[in-house]
Parts: structure tokens; sequence; C-alpha cells
């Protein structure tokens, strides 16, 4: 694994002044970057599917065939007789007032049928992220303050059994143990067919507790802890080993020995002291893992029929459901660039070198 | 009663290449109020000393000794609490790199009141007002708007100053100095130096001050003791050192000292560097580099031998009335 940008943020310089305070400043810097990386994605999200061999009339025709008057009429309907430069002027016009256009299949709105869906895949990637987190830091910290250790040797092997593991596999077999044959866990989906919640924010953990339900509650809580278990692996193992290495930088440097110089304790040196340089870095990867994990979770929702973005994308590939692709891409790729804006901030914040980076 | 009292300590790093004595068999005493200056070059052990006497030697490092007692508490045997009470307190420190002893995540205002509320126990008021009164003590101009500042904002001189605020926020009886001076412009080195004297005299502590430079030594210090490889090889007042040095490695150091050098056309140097764990010579450990070296000196290792004003380490010591010659 390559460590991660230590200056990313920093190393940004305009060629004039702004005059406005440094944390401004810092945003406008990071949000001017944004445009181009959009534009980018567009280009990518409109062009890589057209590659693929098939338009979504010639898909959902099959064998049968069609007429090639009746394929010429669809396709001057749908758009998709104009030259494609003109397409894709039309398409990023549209996107620019916000119009993301309508599903060539359902015919719904495709921003509609996005964030009726987004909700279910940022409830499952917070949950993994905060089981990645809520492990993976102490257990990286631990690792490195007994380095060489037996808790070091478990900590790093379990890790890289962790990071080496297929997602579908170590799904399949929590599945078997927890609710095949302890039967602790549901297999699939969100909550129990008894219970309905009337979805006011699409979150099911927010929504059972609004409706004031604890059985519902609990219900979605045994629905989710699989699933975010196994799509939080990854990150965690990446976040455990980033934790130590950095812990392990960090605690050879000169302010440390200052630290207990003071006469601190080691708890106040380790836990303020090293971990608030160490967190540097690692926020970064937490930063960067939550965002693979917003358009990654196609496998554990495939696994577990979470009914999210990532099985409605593969749909929309199946279908070359042109539009609902490429508004499905261009949100997460919107979200993921809000997380690692958010996570630039962070940066900010934990590391003042950079908010006063000039 | 000295106020630290060192006999025979020696520290030791095992690795895998074996076992490598840092500090070898050192005596030193500190009384209250004193200045001692320790000199050597690079890996002599001067540093190791110190943290030893901090109880911050890093793993997997052993510290043995036969005597290693602070204000007549042994410091071997006491536990980590009471350790911590002493350290940052009563024996302070400030190291060679202001700039990466620092800790870059906090203002330099948090970093001077750890110190204060974890020994005096002071919050609030109390607290800024005193750490506001530290900065200005040691120099620092506008010190409540600094309060804020982080590291990275100061220049090294201005750190450095701040490390030295820190270390004498509750009013140490010892103070070890550690190349305080090293990292620094010449022009800053100056001011620090005086800052460090000016505290020392104004607050009556004592003062260890490390270096690898005789004239910043001569300025400061009323007794010196000069290491090498591990070992004290000489020590004795100041002035008696500077005007008759007895160890070659003493007077080698000096005449390498440029203001000494007047009228050469090059600066005289000491060919070679400091035993390190794979060279250790036999016999005396300074005899690879010696002018002198006899057949005695690479058999026999030298004692600490007391004479007239102090101690040297060597088997042929230069006479008393010795001229410095090329």
């Amino acid at each position: 694994m390559p460590p991660p940008p230590r200056c990313g943020a920093a190393a940004i310089r305009l060629p004039f002044p702004i005059p406005y305070p440094p944390m401004l400043r810092f945003l406008l810097t990071r949000a001017g970057l944004v445009v181009p990386t959009f534009l980018g994605i567009t280009v990518l999200a409109f062009f890589l599917i057209r590659l693929v061999p098939g338009d979504p009339i010639e898909v959902r025709v099959g064998e049968r065939g069609i007429a090639p008057e009746r394929l010429a009429e669809l396709r001057h309907a749908m758009g998709l007789d104009q030259p494609l430069w003109k397409q894709y002027a039309d398409y990023l016009g549209n996107v620019l007032t916000g119009d993301f256009g309508v599903s060539l299949v359902t015919r719904n709105a495709v921003i509609d049928e996005f964030l009726s869906l987004f909700p279910a895949t940022i409830e499952l990637a917070a949950a993994a992220i905060l089981f990645a987190v809520v492990v993976g830091l102490p257990a990286g910290v631990l690792a490195a303050v007994r380095r060489g250790s037996v808790v070091d040797h478990t900590v790093m092997g379990l890790s890289l059994t962790g990071y080496s593991m297929p997602i579908f596999w170590w799904g399949l077999l929590l599945i078997l143990l927890f609710s095949v044959n302890l039967g602790w866990t549901p297999v699939s989906g969100r909550l129990d067919l008894l219970y309905y919640v009337e979805p006011e924010t699409g979150f099911m953990l927010i929504d059972t507790l609004l409706a004031g339900d604890t059985d519902a509650f609990r219900s979605a809580l045994r629905h989710l802890v699989l699933p975010a278990v196994v799509l939080g692996t990854i990150p965690l193992a990446v976040i455990a080993r980033m934790t130590r290495s950095a812990m392990l930088e960090v605690l050879g440097e000169d302010y440390i020995r200052t630290a207990r110089a003071k006469g601190l304790r080691e708890k106040r040196v380790i836990g303020l002291h090293a971990l608030r340089n160490a967190l540097i870095p690692v926020v970064t990867v937490i930063g960067l893992q939550a965002g693979t994990l917003l358009g990654g979770a196609i496998l554990t929702e495939t696994i577990f029929s979470w009914p999210g973005i990532g099985k409605w994308l593969v749909e929309s590939i199946n279908r070359r459901d042109y539009p609902a692709l490429q508004g499905g891409i261009l949100l997460i790729a919107t979200t993921v660039i809000a997380v690692n804006l958010l996570v630039d901030l962070l940066y900010g914040v934990l590391n003042p070198r950079i908010r006063h980076a000039r | 009663m000295a106020l630290l009292d060192i006999r025979n300590l020696s520290v030791e790093f095992t690795t895998r290449a074996g076992t490598f004595r840092a500090v070898d068999g050192i005596d030193l005493t500190v009384d209250e109020g004193e200045v001692v200056g320790i000199v050597g070059e690079s890996g002599s052990g001067k540093s190791v000393t110190s943290l030893a006497v901090m109880g911050l030697i890093p793993e997997p490092g052993r510290v043995v000794a036969d005597r290693l007692s602070f204000a007549g508490r042994d410091l071997r045997s006491i536990s980590g609490s009471e350790r911590r009470r002493i350290v940052g307190k009563d024996i302070a420190m400030v190291f060679q790199e202001p700039m990466t002893s620092l800790n870059p995540c906090f203002t330099v205002g948090f970093q001077i009141m750890e110190a204060l509320k974890v020994h005096e126990g002071l919050t609030g008021r109390a607290l800024r007002d005193r750490t506001v009164e530290l900065l200005d003590q040691v120099g620092i101009p506008a010190p409540e708007s600094r309060l804020r500042a982080f590291p990275h904002q100061l220049s090294g001189g201005m750190n450095q100053r701040v490390m030295i605020a820190m270390a004498i926020a509750c009013n140490p009886r010892l103070l070890i100095a550690d190349e305080p001076t090293t990292a620094l412009d010449v022009t800053i080195q100056k001011q620090i130096l005086d800052l460090l004297a000016r505290l020392q005299r104004e607050r009556g502590m004592a003062l260890i001050l490390i270096t690898h430079d005789m004239g910043v030594v001569a300025e400061t210090a009323r007794r010196v003791a000069v290491m090498y490889a591990g070992q004290v090889v000489e020590t004795r007042p100041a002035a008696d050192l500077f005007e008759r040095p007895r160890h070659p490695y003493t007077a080698a150091l000096l005449d390498a000292l440029p203001e000494r050098a007047v009228g050469r056309r090059r600066l005289p140097t000491i060919p070679g560097v400091v035993p390190g764990i794979a060279d250790r010579p036999g016999g005396c450990l300074f005899n690879p580099r010696c002018r002198f070296t006899a057949t005695r000196c690479c058999g026999l290792r030298p004692e600490l031998e007391p004479d007239d004003t102090g101690a040297t380490r060597c088997f042929f010591p230069l006479p008393a009335h010795r001229e410095v010659t090329p």
C-alpha cells in the first residue's frame, strides 16, 4: 500500500493572492479544483458506457429483433441519433441546470431514484467506517506501542488477513456462521417484514427511532451489523496498519521525548501528543476509504440484498440505462468529492501547518 | 551533599551486533547552583548521560550505576509516578533541535501551560499569567499574543526560548541544556547562551551545559568534564582546563578552536572519529587518534587519576606547564 500524500492540500499555490482569511481561502482553492474533476467525471461517465456494445434499445429488444424504422424512431425519441458531441453537450447543459434526466427503463427521474436508494448505501457505508475506525484505530495504536510483541503480531497478522480476503467469500462465511448456524442475524434485507416504518429520512436506524418502535430499531440494527462488518473489514485493516506505522514514526520524534521530559503520564504522551500527530495521515486514509465505500459497496449490497446504489448501478449497466448510469456515477462522484473536501478541511483542523500555509 | 551525584554510571544498548556501552562508568557531581560543562565530540555519550538522569533512555537501553541520586533521592529505585514528579519539575531539560522538540500540533502556550498544570496545579487566569510571565522572562516580545502561536510560526531561536520557558516553568533545581545552540545561527547562539547564563544566575539553579563547542563552555561553565567514547577523560575547573589541559584529547579540542589558531594556515583537526560499536580499541580508547600513543596505551586502559586541580584519564598526561605548539 503506498503511503498517502501528506501534503496534498499544502502544495496548492495560486498565481494571485486572495485577500481572505486562511480558512476561507483554503476552501475556495479546494472548491476551484473541483471544477476540472467534475468535468472529467462527466466525460468518463458519458463516453465509457457508450463504448459498451449495444444501446438501450438493442439490449431491451434482445434476440427478438426490431424493424429498422422502429429502431430509428425510438433512437430519435431518445436522442440517440444525434452526433455524440451534441449528445454530450446537451447532457452537460442539463446537468449544469441540475437536470439529471429520466431513466430510459423506469421513466422515473434519475435524481429521484438515486435519492430514494442513496440513504441505504450511506447508512451501510457509515456503519462500516464507524466499525473500521472504532476497532482499527485503537488496534493500530496498541500494536505500535507494543511493537514486536504478541499483540503487535496478532493485530498485523489479522489485518493482513482481512485486507487480502475476498469480500464475497468473507460475507458468505459470516452469513454461514452467524445467520445460518447461530441464527443471531438475518440473512438479507434491511428490516424484518413484520415491521413497517414510514421512510422519513431513508436511514432505517433513524426512521425506526422516529417511529418510536424499539423492536423495529433492534431489527434494523441486526440487519445492519453483518454487512457493515463485511464492508468495513478492508478499511479496518488499512486503518489499523496506517495507524501503526504513523504512530511508530511519531513515537520516535523529538517532541515525544520532550513530552516525557515534562513528566507527563505515558497515557497522555501517547493519547494526546503522539496520536494527535499520527492522526493526520490516518484521517487521509479514512477519507479515501470512505469514498471507496460509497461507490464500492456493490459486492456487499449484492450478497446481503441491500437495496442501495451499488445494486442499482449494476442493473443500470446491464440495461444500458445511459441517463441512470451517468446520473448515478456523477452523483456518487459528487459525494466522494464532498467527503474528500471534508477530509481536507479536517486535515487543516488537525494540522496547523496546513491551516496557515500560504 | 551534591545535588546530582553520579557514580560509575553506564548505559548499554544491546543490539544484534553486540552490546554497546554508550556511557562507560562515568562519575559526575553537580552542586546546588553550579554550572558544569560537559564537552566532547558527537557520539561521546554526553546526551545519553543526561537522558539517563532524566530516565528517558529508550528501549532496549540499560542503565546501571553505583549511585544515581538527585537531592538525596535514588533515581534508580523510584517508581514511575515518583520520577514524573521530579522530572519536568526539579530536573528539566532543553534539547538540541528546537524546531522538532516542540509538538507541531499544539500552540506554544498550551505546551508551556501543560507543565504548569501537571506540576503546579495552576489553572485559569493564574496559569495564563504565569505563562505570559515566563515568555517575557525568556525574552519573547509580545508574549501575550505568542501564546496562540504554533511552533512553525516562530523562528528557531524563538522556539528555543519557548523550550527554555517550558523547562524553567516549574523552577527546576537542575537544568540540563543539551547542545541548546547547535541548531541555531551564530548570532542567535550568543543570545541563547546569555539567556541561560542570566536565568541560572537569577534563579540560582544548577546548570549542566552539554556541548561540543569548547568556546561555549569557556564563557559559561565553572567546571568542565571532557567526555570521549562514553568516558570522562578529564575534569577540572574551567580556567585551569583552558590554561593547562592535561589530556591529549582536551588539548587537541582546544587546538581546534579557531581563535587559538591565529596565524596558522590550517585549523588543526583530530584525525578519525569516535569509536563506535565495532571499532572500540583495546587499551586507552583514544589511542588510535592520539599524537602521543605509546605501547602501554594499546594494552592497558588508564584510570581517571586525580591531580592537583582535577583528574585525567591518561598514562602520559601533558605537563602542567605546557606551551601549545603545532
